[in-house]
């Protein structure tokens, strides 16, 4: 980079110093007053030639749930990665609010913006307790010095009692995560991502695993989040979309397909060709 | 008061491995100087100084321990910051020296006249100053592993490449230090040192003076690293072990905490390193190794990774037999050595510590 | 002295010939044939016995009429008496040549060839000769060469004169100049009379001379046109062109170092890609490091060691058949590791290096015990030594050239079997994706089982090109590890092209670097440069991209 484009960069208008960003603090800084609070515009992202997104443009408003469906290979979890700056486009460009440029700022940077992921498969720290597990999500300072004194003030511990709770894994608090089952994992990375009280929450297959009666409380959760918290969920499960969904996006081929309430997506033509099969 | 109690109940086997560090730390220099030679009891000069020795490893192996066992950094050239350390250290005692060497010459050690140099080079100013290289003991390792740790982990170099590079790092070094142009003695190293401190190095009361300060380190270092192991940060550094991405999709910058306990460790294995070198008399280019760094690793695997005092217990059990082997049987310490690294990290991966546990467990 | 064996190589083929005949042609053609033999030989024989006498002017008489004969045996008996090695026995007044044993003497018959056994120096006496016969001595042996039949015979013999020549053997040259056929004799004699004229001619011959010799890369010429630039009297003019002359030496010895560095760079370069290739099929597929990578390259070279040894007088030979030998040894090591060891610790890639390392340790300690904590001689087979000479600057020693021809075999023999078999299209599915190749049917064990065995029995290969290089003992495998790794990971892991460039351009940059900075500064150079070029590019110069490079 050159020096005039390094000034320029240090100048831009757009932009907050990033010194001036406070650390775990982002209400500030997120503008979402034109809506959306997620702006992906023509993202691109290929491996080899081919293209997982494919100019890929899709807009999450502020407090809305929305579901995204698609087959295998459509592109579902690529596009949470390059939200959660996993993956790194080769073109396009993807906003928070107004203001803040995602492809600039690393994992933890956006992790601390106040987007929170739950991987397709359940990743939870094994060698852990639960309760640790949570403990390390807790939202707050999460720089080296700090960590190393940080000690859990009753508030916080009051927090996470509350979490195991809603994940119903009160009595396995100390128990090794290593140790639970499937869909136990899944509940607690559900915690984890509620401990982080993040602002938008990317939700990848949260049901797999999980009997239905189980559904059907992620279901309620999910629901009962929007509205405080802007929701992206991935999901396979046609009953659990449902019964949540208010708008559904279909992703194929890496763009978006249709889009609009789940009646009119299943009775889109181009929909029912490639994705529900008949 | 119930609070400490708590704090040291946690860590029973910990704990009595400090009483016995604390109790040698005192036992061993009074039974070498006080008790006759004729008695059983006396404990010779030569046995002070092994064990000695065997403290500073274990210090070595606590360094490895705390980015191994808990982080997952497999470093292979951690020997080379323990020679660092050393290096730092034998410079001093080689100022020391003044013009007791064999040239007579003031200023220059022995190995510069006989190259013909004519006046110290800069980096050897201000090592006649114990502060200065205590000060050096530290920043030197720390610093050479803050800048390789800070390039290796922000470009998320892991796992067997981390391990190789490492190696190659120490390997590097070697070649380096072996240059008579270093200025740092070639292949012979520094040595023929006479006093630290004023004290003379040959003198009993020096040495079991210095196998207290090693048995004192080792037992603070232990409890500083027990301290870091149980705070939220060993817990992230532990998370940091079992799913690197998780911890940073949580807001941890992964690779400063990697950064900070691969700099510790360092500063740990280089003070080892500076205990070590007065009490063997020498430190050549050897110390830096691959294979020295590599054997260090199997002391803590053979403790146990991921327990402090396995580690300890590790070094000092590998080096006893070392010891032991090499007089009886030379030629059957390598087989023995590459037999334990092929049995510990097939059959025993969390080593004899975690032999305890399990049994413990069953009972 | 190097011709001196030719010719008699070329006498004992001549003798074994004529049995040959005998054979072939039957009694009677034998007999005249064998008798018109005799009688050569009885002539040759008189001439040589009658250096025996003690005049030196029957000596010197013997020596003319030596000469004359135009007898191939006759070179080696003169060159013998001029070097104070024609003696005669005692007992018998036989003339021989002796070669000094241990404190003995070997005797060989001048006329025969025939090997006389040894014994000491008071059974035998020297023919002396002085300066006279010295000065002769020399001067009808360097005719002898310069007229006999063989062109490198007078091609070497007129090298030697290059600079010394005096007047009369200026003249003679000359002479011979005239009928001389071979081209690359006549430039030798060309420059060798230039270089007479350059220090006795005129100044115009001077010049012409000089003009001559620009662009001649022996060492003779640019020192003496450096001497000619110190007189301090020199014409302008011969100054002016020497100084050019010199500048075209120059610039043509600066090419030839950069030709002759690279040589050595690639030289280098296809040892290091010998070592690493089996590193990158192992690290590639199983992403695992052997770091017992090395000590089955060790193995390999004790392996050419053995078959020499058990055939020591098929050196020649031998080399090739080291070749599968050390494959399959090595190969047979690498899948007993893989079966034994690394199969139990998939997934764990850090356990799986320290396990193979305690295997390294007990590998080398094995060969301490069981062969010899010494290094072992391997010898080169005749094929393999010597060099091809490019100009009078640049020669091409054969050994690195062979290696280098063998690595490119081996790289391209893999990347065949990598790419056209069945084993090869599986190796490939299971590096690309595991769980997948499983499901497809693949059995994923015996793959790596046998993909380890071909990576390790291409590490024994590589023993064998290297036992030809460097000395072959116990730690020989150790100081490779490192570097193969590094080439690797330079290249790009799973990436066999990318290996081949990592090792190449390694090999050419660590060669080109060490003129300034010295072979230890040189690889540690290159080691910093490759931690810093991870830093970069972690993947390497040829990333593999997909799911599974991710993780
Ligand atoms: N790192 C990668 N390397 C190569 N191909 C990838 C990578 N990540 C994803 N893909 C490919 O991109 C496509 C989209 O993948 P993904 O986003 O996981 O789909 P979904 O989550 O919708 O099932 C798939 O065909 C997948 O094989
Ligand atoms: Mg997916």
């Amino acid at each position: 980079m050159s020096g005039l484009d390094k000034m320029r960069e240090t100048f831009r208008r757009d932009q907050v110093w990033n010194f001036l960003m406070p650390r775990y603090t982002y209400e500030d800084v997120l503008d979402t007053s034109k809506g959306p609070i997620l702006y992906l515009e023509d993202v691109t992202v290929s491996f080899d030639g081919f293209r997982a997104l494919d100019d890929l443009t899709l807009y999450i408003n502020d407090g809305e749930l929305r579901c995204i469906i698609g087959a295998n290979g459509a592109g579902k979890t690529t596009m949470m990665d390059v939200i959660t700056g996993k993956t790194r486009p080769d073109h396009g460009s993807v906003f928070y609010g107004q203001r803040i440029d995602l492809l600039r700022l690393s994992e933890p940077e956006i992790a601390a913006l106040g987007i929170g992921r739950k991987f397709q498969k359940p990743t939870v720290f094994e060698q852990h307790d639960v309760l640790v597990n949570l403990e390390l999500s807790m939202r707050m300072d999460k720089r080296v010095w700090t960590t190393l004194s940080a000690r859990l003030s009753g508030e916080q511990r009051d927090r996470i009692d509350e979490v195991l709770e809603i994940i119903g894994l009160k009595n396995e608090a100390y128990k090794r995560a290593g140790l639970l089952s499937h869909g136990q994992k899944q509940w607690l990375e559900i915690g984890m991502l509620l401990m982080q009280d993040p602002r938008l929450l990317l939700v990848d297959e949260p049901v797999a695993g999980m009997t239905g009666h189980e559904t059907e409380r992620t279901a309620e959760l999910l629901t009962s989040l929007a509205g405080q918290h802007s929701v992206v969920v991935v999901e396979h499960d046609m009953e659990f979309v449902r019964s949540i969904a208010r708008t559904v996006t279909v992703l194929h081929q890496g763009s978006v397909l249709a889009q609009g309430d789940m009646d009119t997506v299943q009775n889109d033509p181009r929909v029912r060709e490639v994705y529900l099969g008949d | 008061m119930s609070y400490l109690q708590q704090y040291f109940q946690s860590d029973r086997a910990g704990n009595s491995m400090l009483g016995a560090l604390l109790a040698i730390a005192i036992l061993v220099p009074i039974l070498n100087l006080a008790v006759p030679e004729s008695s059983v009891f006396h404990v010779s000069t030569y046995t002070v100084t092994l064990i000695g020795k065997y403290l500073t490893y274990a210090l070595l192996a606590l360094a490895v321990d705390l980015i191994w066992g808990y982080c997952g950094i497999l470093s292979l050239g951690h020997g080379a910051f323990f020679a660092l350390g050393g290096y730092v250290m034998g410079m001093y005692l080689m100022r020391q020296i003044g013009d007791r060497g064999v040239y007579g010459n003031p200023e220059l050690p022995d190995f510069m006249v006989f190259l013909n140099w004519q006046e110290l080079p800069w980096y050897w100013y201000g090592f006649d100053m114990f502060w200065f290289a205590a000060l050096m003991v530290i920043l030197v390792p720390g610093l050479l592993a803050f800048v390789f740790g800070w390039l290796a982990f922000r470009s998320r170099v892991t796992g067997v490449y981390l391990s190789i590079i490492t190696q190659a790092l120490t390997y590097a070094l070697m070649l380096a230090f072996f240059r008579n142009e270093m200025g740092f003695g070639g292949n012979n190293g520094l040595t023929d040192f006479k006093d630290i401190l004023g004290y003379s190095l040959q003198s009993d009361y020096t040495r079991a003076g210095l196998f207290a300060a090693s048995a004192l380190i080792l037992v603070l270092a232990y409890l500083l690293c027990r301290n870091i192991v149980n705070s939220k940060l060993g817990r992230v550094v532990v998370a940091v072990r079992d799913s690197e991405d998780r911890t940073r999709f949580l807001g941890y910058r992964v690779e400063y905490y990697k950064l900070w306990l691969f700099v510790l460790s360092a500063v740990l294995a280089g003070i080892a390193g500076a205990l070590y070198v007065p009490q063997v008399g020498i430190i050549n280019p050897g110390e830096f190794s691959p294979l020295n760094s590599i054997e260090l690793v199997i002391w803590v695997a053979i403790g146990g990774r991921g327990t402090l005092y396995g580690a300890i217990a590790g070094a000092i059990l590998v080096n006893l037999s070392k010891t032991w082997f090499t007089g009886v049987l030379p030629e059957g310490w390598i087989f023995a050595l590459g037999a334990m690294f092929v049995v510990v990290t097939l059959y025993l991966p969390r080593g004899l510590a975690g032999l305890i546990t399990r049994k413990q467990a069953q009972t | 002295m190097d011709h001196c064996s030719a010719v008699q190589k070329t006498f004992s083929r001549i003798r074994y010939g004529s049995r040959l005949l005998l054979l072939l042609f039957g009694l009677v053609v034998a007999w005249t044939n064998a008798n018109s033999v005799m009688a050569e030989t009885t002539g040759f024989e008189q001439i040589v016995q009658s250096l025996t006498t003690s005049k030196f002017r029957d000596k010197e008489k013997a020596v003319r009429e030596l000469a004359a004969v135009q007898d191939k045996r006759t070179m080696p008996v003169l060159q013998a008496l001029l070097d104070a090695r024609l003696y005669y026995r005692k007992a018998d007044k036989r003339v021989v040549i002796v070669e000094r044993v241990d404190g003995q003497f070997r005797m060989t018959d001048p006329v025969t060839a025939e090997e006389l056994g040894t014994v000491p120096k008071r059974k035998i006496k020297k023919i002396g000769i002085n300066n006279k016969l010295r000065k002769l001595l020399k001067s009808k042996l360097a005719s002898l060469s310069l007229e006999g039949p063989d062109p490198s015979v007078r091609l070497s013999a007129i090298e030697q004169m290059q600079g010394q020549l005096d007047e009369s053997q200026y003249l003679y040259i000359k002479k011979l100049l005239e009928q001389e056929r071979d081209d690359d004799v006549r430039s030798a004699m060309v420059a060798a009379l230039a270089l007479y004229e350059l220090d006795n001619g005129s100044a115009d011959q001077r010049i012409k001379a000089i003009e001559v010799l620009s662009g001649n890369l022996a060492q003779v010429v640019s020192n003496r046109l450096q001497a000619l630039l110190e007189q301090d009297d020199l014409e302008k003019e011969v100054r002016k062109a020497a100084i050019k002359a010199l500048d075209r030496i120059n610039e043509r010895l600066k090419i030839n170092s950069i030709i002759e560095t690279t040589f050595f760079g690639l030289s280098l370069g296809s040892v290091l890609l010998l070592a690493a290739i089996g590193l990158a099929i192992t690290f590639g597929v199983m992403g695992v490091i052997n770091m017992a990578h090395g000590e089955l390259i060790m193995i390999g070279a004790y392996t050419t060691y053995l078959v020499q040894s058990v055939m020591p007088n098929y050196t020649d030979l031998s080399l090739l058949v080291a070749i599968p030998a050390a494959f399959l040894v090595s190969a047979i090591f690498g899948i007993l590791i893989e079966r034994f060891i690394i199969r139990h610790l998939y997934g764990r890639p850090l356990e799986t290096l320290l396990a193979t390392f305690g295997v390294s340790l007990i590998l080398q300690q094995l060969v301490r015990t069981v062969v010899s904590a010494q290094n072992v001689a391997v010898s080169n087979p005749s094929w393999m030594s010597g060099s091809i000479q490019i100009n009078a600057a640049l020669s091409l020693t054969y050994n690195r050239l062979f290696i280098f021809i063998f690595a490119m075999i081996v790289f391209v023999a893999l990347l065949l079997i990598l790419k056209k078999t069945a084993l090869g299209l599986q190796v490939r599915a299971v590096s690309q994706n595991r769980s997948m190749a499983k499901a497809m049917g693949i059995r994923s064990d015996w793959v790596d089982a046998m993909t380890f065995g071909l990576g390790s029995g291409v590490a024994g290969i590589a023993g064998v090109a290297l036992s030809q290089l460097t000395n072959v003992g116990p730690n020989m495998g150790q100081s490779y590890i490192i570097d193969s790794f590094m080439v690797v990971v330079f290249g790009g892991v799973g990436n066999l092209w990318g290996t081949f460039v990592g090792a190449l351009s390694l090999g050419v940059a660590n060669k080109f670097i060490e003129p300034f900075s010295g072979a230890v500064l040189a690889k540690i150079l290159v080691l910093v440069f490759i931690i810093m070029f991870i830093q970069k590019y972690p993947r390497g110069l040829f990333p593999q991209k997909g799911r599974s490079a991710e993780n």
